[in-house]
This record gives structure tokens, C-alpha cells and sequence, in this order.
């Protein structure tokens, strides 16, 4: 019995680790284990799902705010609100010290979204698969161990490098706009070994384009990896904690309680990682 | 590590978002918060300046009660003064009336004393004339003596 309940357990957890698929074969839509050979074009539509009603409800509760705000004695909704754009309006002011319009929003939008994302992570991690598993069940005739369901975005490899390409794509922009094409090649070719001498300058060319681009690319990477890494790694403890038996009552308090330090904490270096990458490529000194 | 097409709909989701938030949520809600904290500092910096005011209001009242002060003692002591005076006037006046008072009384019983003894003079000079008339018995006679007789009056 000791080989099938490690199978059970381990095809638990490998169920838990599953995103829900959507792809087409063969011209019609196809869904979960049929999609496994479907490549670059499947679609993790519980990811999909999950991050666009976070980010709607984010934009909701903070447009509804935006709307009602009244310059004179807040209420407490609007205090809330305003505490965590305030948040947010601080550590852009005190980091960048361009002028721009996006970065701020950018950076609310950023916090809020990876928290709320993050703080799926403190729901019980059976809940809402089994309860999406009962739905399949009953509502489609579908075998409740073909319906998958992972309601924690960041714990998607694709919805974290999504966020870090975005990020990488405006350092570009940025970088361009303020330094122009060329100021932004001579940034990736004349550093960090820098001479007044033309022709050692151009045999330094390749190692610095080299050292360059590694820290250039090493940004979203670091971003997207880092995001990814903590809260897969925290989710992962939260199933195996759920597979325990009676036992992780106590140990699923404590690494909850932990773990809402964490959620806040990689939504707020997400952030904060976000604007010291675009403050130093608005800014002109290497 | 799989990455797929979710990267593309999460990139769109994700620029989607930014930009609304950029447009319709944080223009007003930080426009709202800059507009209070200007609100706060204005009201703070006018009841800094209304301190002021009243304290400044505050030490030109003292001011001025002093100067009130100082005044009315100043127009107490000229009453003083004046009162003084006119009281000193009056005294001298009534000194004056009196001393002249006094002298045409005396004037006048001076005037009174000298016609009595110019009248009693006459009289003791007809007494006289009369008792000499009695004594002499027409002896003398009256206009032949009337030397001897002014002498004597003169003489009384």
C-alpha cells in the first residue's frame, strides 16, 4: 500500500501543480491532457481567469474610490485607499526623480495586482480545486481528476514573466526616450570598461556589450524568477502541509501567517525592484 | 517551465490595466490627496498667522491701556493743580475783598470820628463861648474876641 499512497500523494500534488488548458486541435477547442502536445499556443485559462478578475476588481474598488474621492474630510473607504497610493506615490517619489506620468500608476497597479494575486495563496489549497472539481462534476459529467484549478496567478511561470517583460520593455523605452538610440547603444558598448583611447575602445566593444546585455537581461529574469520562485515554493509547502492529515491545522496557521508577510512583501519588492530599474534607465550616468 | 500564449494574454492584460489605472484611478486620487495636504498646510499656516495677529492685537491693547492709563493720571494731576490754583485764587480774592472791606470801614469811621470831634469841637467851643459869656458877662464881645476864641478851639 506504501507504493500507491505515495502515488496518490504525488499525483495530488502533481494535480495541484497543473494549470487548467485551453488549446485548439484540429480546428476546434480542446481542453486540459488533450493539449498536451498543443506547444506554445495552449492557454492556462485558470491564470487567465484568475489575474484578469483580480486585476478588474483592483481597478474597480480604486476607480470607485477615484470617483467619490472629495478633497475635503475623507471617508474610510477613501482613507484606505489613499493610504496605499500614498504608499506607493512615496517610494516613486523618493526612488525616481524623472518626471513621468506611467511610473507611478505603474508601480500602483503592480502592488496591488501581485498582492492581490499573492494573497490567493492564503485560501486553503483544496477549496476552490475541489470545489471547481464538484462544478465539473455535476455541472459538465466531467471526472472531477481532469478538472484543474490553480487559483495562485504568480505561482504561474507565465504571468510573472509577463509582468517582468512588460517592466523589461518600458527600461527599453525609457532608456531610449531619455538617452536616445545612440546614447543606449554607447551605454551597452563603452561600459563598464570605459577609455578615451578609439581604438581600445572598440576592441572592448564585444565584453562590454557582453557584460551589458547579461545585466540588462539579468533584470527581468531576477523579476520574474524571483516572484515566481517564492510563491510556487510557498504554495507547494501549503499542499504538502494540506496532505498531512489532522496534523496541519497547527502548521498550516503558522506558514499562513508567515506566508502573509511574504505575499506583501513580493508584491511590495516587485515594485519597488520595478522603479529603480526604470529610475536607472532614466537616468543619464552609468 | 512551460511558457505559452498565456505570456501574450497576460502581457495585453497587464498593459490594459496599467494604462487604466494611468487614466481614469490615479489622476484623481492623487489630485485629490495633493489638493487636502494643500488644504491642511494653508488652513495651518493661517492659524499661524491669526497667533500672530492676536498676539500682535494682544500687546497693542496693553499698549494703549498704558497710554489711557498714563493719560487720565495726567489729567487727575492737572485737575489737582488746577483746583490748587483757583482754590489759591479765591483765598487771595477774598483776602482782597476783606482788606478792602476793612479799609472803607475804617475810612469810614475814621470820616465819622473826625466829624464827631469837629462837631463836639464846635460844641465845647460854644460851651466854652457860652461859659466865658456867663463868666465875662458881655465883657467880651463876641466878634471883638472871635480870635481868641477860634484859638481856643483850635487848642481843644
Amino acid at each position: 500500500m506504501a507504493a500507491g499512497e505515495e502515488l496518490t500523494l504525488s499525483s495530488h500534488i502533481q494535480h495541484h501543480l497543473t494549470n487548467a488548458k485551453m488549446c485548439t486541435v484540429d480546428g476546434s477547442v480542446a481542453f486540459n491532457k488533450a493539449c498536451s502536445e498543443a506547444g506554445f499556443w495552449t492557454w492556462h485559462v485558470d491564470t487567465l481567469a484568475w489575474s484578469i478578475g483580480l486585476g478588474l476588481l483592483f481597478l474597480w474598488v480604486f476607480r470607485s474610490a477615484a470617483t467619490k474621492a472629495t478633497t475635503g474630510v475623507p471617508g474610510k473607504f477613501q482613507c484606505f485607499i489613499e493610504m496605499v497610493v500614498e504608499l506607493v506615490a512615496t517610494n516613486v517619489k523618493d526612488t525616481y526623480h524623472g518626471k513621468s506620468k506611467l511610473i507611478a500608476p505603474l508601480a500602483l497597479t503592480i502592488f496591488v495586482w501581485v498582492f492581490l494575486m499573492n494573497l490567493m495563496d492564503l485560501i486553503p489549497v483544496d477549496f476552490l480545486p475541489a470545489f471547481a472539481g464538484f462544478v465539473g462534476e455535476q455541472a459538465l459529467g466531467m471526472d472531477s481528476h481532469d478538472v484543474y484549478m490553480k487559483i495562485v496567478p504568480t505561482t504561474d511561470i507565465n504571468l510573472t514573466a509577463a509582468l517582468a517583460i512588460g517592466v523589461f520593455i518600458l527600461m527599453i523605452g525609457y532608456s531610449i526616450r531619455i538617452k536616445g538610440v545612440l546614447g543606449f547603444i554607447k551605454e551597452l558598448t563603452l561600459h563598464p570598461f570605459s577609455t578615451k583611447n578609439v581604438p581600445l575602445q572598440i576592441v572592448l566593444i564585444p565584453a562590454n556589450l557582453l557584460l551589458e546585455t547579461i545585466a540588462l537581461v539579468a533584470k527581468p529574469f531576477s523579476l520574474a524568477l524571483r516572484l515566481f520562485g517564492n510563491l510556487y515554493a510557498g504554495e507547494m509547502i501549503f499542499i504538502l502541509i494540506g496532505a498531512v492529515g489532522l496534523a496541519q491545522l497547527p502548521l498550516h496557521f503558522i506558514w499562513a501567517v508567515f506566508h502573509i508577510l511574504v505575499i506583501v512583501l513580493q508584491a511590495f519588492v516587485f515594485m519597488m525592484l520595478t522603479i529603480v530599474y526604470l529610475s536607472m534607465a532614466s537616468s543619464d550616468n552609468h | 517551465m512551460n511558457l505559452n500564449a498565456t505570456l501574450i494574454g497576460e502581457l495585453i492584460a497587464f498593459a490594459v490595466f496599467v494604462l487604466f489605472c494611468m487614466k481614469f484611478v490615479w489622476p484623481p486620487l492623487i489630485n485629490a490627496i495633493e489638493a487636502r495636504q494643500k488644504k491642511i498646510a494653508d488652513g495651518l499656516a493661517a492659524s499661524d498667522r491669526a497667533e500672530k495677529d492676536l498676539a500682535l492685537a494682544q500687546d497693542k491693547a496693553k499698549d494703549q491701556l498704558k497710554d489711557a492709563k498714563a493719560q487720565a493720571a495726567d489729567i487727575i494731576e492737572q485737575a489737582k493743580k488746577r483746583e490748587a490754583k483757583m482754590l489759591d485764587e479765591a483765598v487771595h480774592k477774598a483776602n482782597a475783598e476783606r482788606e478792602n472791606i476793612l479799609a472803607i470801614g475804617r475810612a469810614e469811621l475814621e470820616a465819622e470820628r473826625n466829624r464827631l470831634r469837629e462837631e463836639l469841637r464846635k460844641q465845647v467851643a460854644a460851651l466854652a463861648v457860652a461859659g466865658a459869656e456867663k463868666i465875662l458877662q458881655r465883657s467880651i464881645d463876641e466878634a471883638a474876641h472871635s480870635d481868641i476864641l477860634e484859638k481856643l478851639v483850635q487848642e481843644l
